[in-house]
């Protein structure tokens, strides 16, 4: 009895101090979670965050379009420096683009940027055969470019027609945003931005214009500005009717 | 009595040689549109980002569907145990197998990345009912061959019936498979609805039907060999029944949605003022495609003639592959309502009807897939014993008695 009472302690020990241990090795990696919310390199994506935008329409302008140009200038598509010079207007990419909004009822307008709304439940990534398209487990939404055949059902099946097919052979493209002739391809919240620990380019751009119309952040963490204003404030997201659960939200509309 | 030995391969004539070799030149053409397609990129395609799929997609969708009705002849022999059809089963069978592999080689060689074939025959997402319907097809092809295997073979003959049935109920899952590409697309107001599944199975019915009648026509008159007029009266009364159900889908799905006020816009484009997909839909698809067959069909004088079931099943042809038209591409131009009750517009035209017009490479390449699935029947037809004889009224009908014909029915000659 004494005997096992001893073997029991020692064993309680033994694995009190691994836990310990293992805490205090994997305290800076939690903690560093806690704190920025991006993820160090050598860990995979959680689901303890999850990324969102808000998008206070009340502070976008009209005329502005330093998100669209800075999106362009992060992910090298579109703009006057095009790398896609044979397609016409129609075939071009667009990752983000600026609509403007009239109520037919009241004649109230709106301005404000749409991109790729990364649902909880993207149809994208539902109907896609390959699997091409995909959620990240930190709410990204995705198009692996090895495994994307161009089939194209993916725009058919997005809601917010927030992805573009690339239609010709293309020079020039950024490291950090891989586009290829016959794959499909859309925001990607900068999503090599996000695993840096910065913001995404548009969401910089927009508030060195001074106006922060985009907020960017975990929708998890309660306490960051995203979550805190989520909550204060009376926002909708587009379409919501179908219930995708999108990760970006539109104040003002 | 069917008579199972007097199943024969064609002649292997100089018409028949030259009529293959311009289903030949198609594929070859068709071949070339594909690879210009794929070298350039899509720019050189009336596709662009808001019409993604463009007219490959109609011809293929075309050619899938009807590939699924094309079976329905041995169907109703083997399934529904209709004597006088089973002389017509195997080319049935192989006339589906035909039309799928056409209108598959489409849809595959309009990818962004044909290449890539092995990714999308090694990666699956179960969850895409494009991924659903990769083994739907093939399947298809399997089942269907075995069928054919039960048919051609007198040692397979016990498993017949069962083929026939597992094939009916195959062919029945996979056009509601095509269908549901189109109902499942919640977004877009002119595609999402359970109607599309039953709406495609009707026209698979018919499309199938009418190419059947086309090719066995062709067929035997090419060739020289009888036709009785029984079986294409039995079968022209069909495909008036068929292109009448599919008027009957189309009539509830455009009710259903004017019933509600969201979906006013989307109908009134579709009915009253979409230009193009307007016209196609009210001259072609229910004038031409649907009213007219349905005239000729049913006439008491018209009805008798063979040169109106020819006709008939001509304008079916024209009238499904612009209800297709219609569908697909008319149903990705009417814009997304992303911002409901509001006016929209963006660099990326939000709220506007998108502008397509189909490139010549496109238009070639799905003439291709038409190649493709004729040359295969000519050549299945050459080596294998797909074709009776003879399809004179004593062969196919069990109760046929000379006196009640009589000699005016004369067969045509070759």
């Amino acid at each position: 009895m004494s005997e096992n009472r001893t073997t029991d302690e020692g064993r309680r020990q033994f694995l009190g101090g691994t836990l310990a241990l293992g805490g205090i090795a994997v305290a800076p990696g939690v903690f560093l979670v806690n704190v920025a919310g991006a993820k160090p390199a050598d860990q995979p994506v959680t689901d303890k965050v999850r990324w969102g935008l808000l998008v206070d329409t009340t502070r976008c302008a009209d005329g502005c379009d330093a998100c669209v140009r800075a999106c362009q200038e992060e992910n090298g598509w579109g703009g006057p420096d095009s790398n896609e010079v044979k397609s016409s207007d129609e075939q071009k990419a667009q990752w983000i683009r600026k609509v403007h909004l009239r109520n037919k009822q009241t004649g109230s307008t709106h301005s404000l940027p749409l991109m790729c709304q990364h649902c909880e439940h993207p149809p994208c990534a539902d109907v896609c055969p390959t699997g091409a398209s995909f959620r990240r487990a930190d709410g990204i939404v995705l198009v692996d470019k090895h495994t994307c055949i161009g089939c194209r059902y993916c725009m058919m099946a997005c809601p917010y027609k927030a992805r573009s097919f690339i239609h010709e052979e293309l020079h020039g493209q950024k490291v950090n945003a891989p586009r290829g002739k016959g794959t499909v391809e859309s925001c990607t919240f900068c999503v090599h931005r996000v695993d840096n620990d910065r913001e995404p380019a548009c969401v910089e751009a927009c508030a060195a214009e001074g106006r922060r119309a985009l907020i960017f952040g975990d929708m998890k963490d309660p306490d960051s500005e995203i979550s805190q204003r989520l909550k204060r404030l009376g926002v909708r997201q587009l379409r919501a009717d179908l219930g995708l659960n999108p990760g970006v939200h539109y104040e003002g509309v | 009595m069917t008579k199972y030995d007097t199943f024969r391969e064609v002649e292997g004539s100089k018409g028949f040689w030259t009529v293959f070799a311009l289903f030949a030149a198609m594929v070859a053409v068709g071949l070339g549109a594909a690879w210009y397609m794929e070298h350039q990129g899509h720019w050189v395609t009336g596709m662009n980002n808001q019409i993604v799929w463009g007219t490959p997609h109609v011809f293929a969708v075309f050619l899938i569907v009807a590939a699924s009705g094309a079976l329905n002849v041995a169907s109703i022999a083997s399934v529904f145990g209709r004597v006088p059809y089973k002389p017509l089963a195997r080319l049935s069978g192989l006339l589906a197998i035909a039309l799928l592999v056409g209108g598959l080689a489409v849809l595959v060689l309009d990818l962004g990345r044909p290449d890539r074939l092995i990714v999308a025959m090694t990666y699956y997402n179960f969850k895409s009912i494009f991924a659903w319907n990769i083994f739907l097809y093939t399947g298809f092809m399997a089942i269907v061959g075995f069928y054919l295997w039960t048919m051609l073979d007198f040692r397979m003959r016990g498993y017949n019936k069962a083929a026939g049935m597992f094939a009916f109920i195959w062919r029945l899952v996979l056009t509601t498979g095509t269908g549901s590409i189109f109902g499942f697309l919640v977004a877009r107001e002119l595609y999402d609805s359970a109607l599309m599944a039953p709406m495609f199975i009707t026209m698979s019915f018919s499309f199938g039907l009418a190419i059947f009648l086309l090719v066995l026509l062709g067929l035997y008159h090419g060739t020289g060999r009888p036709v009785g007029d029984k079986i294409l009266v039995r079968m022209k009364n069909l495909l008036g029944i068929f292109v009448a159900a599919v008027l009957y889908f189309v009539v509830v799905f455009h009710l259903t949605n004017l019933y509600a006020a969201e979906h006013w816009g989307a109908e009134r484009f579709a009915l009253l003022d979409g230009d193009i997909y307007t016209r196609l839909f009210w001259w072609v698809v229910v004038g031409l495609g649907s009213i007219v067959p349905l005239v000729l069909l049913f006439h008491p004088a018209l009805g008798r003639r063979r040169s109106s079931i020819v006709v008939a099943s001509i304008l079916v042809i024209i009238g499904g592959l612009a209800q297709m038209y219609v569908v697909i591409i008319g149903g990705q131009a009417y814009p997304l309502n992303i911002f409901p009750g509001m006016e929209v517009s963006s660099s990326f035209y939000d709220g506007v009807v998108a502008d397509y017009a189909p490139s010549l490479p496109e238009v070639l390449l799905g003439l291709g897939g038409v190649g493709i699935a004729l040359a295969a029947v000519m050549l299945g037809v050459r080596v294998l014993r797909f074709l009776p004889d003879s399809l004179e009224d004593a062969q196919v009908d069990p109760h046929h008695s000379r006196t009640e014909t009589g000699e005016a029915e004369a067969q045509p000659a070759g």
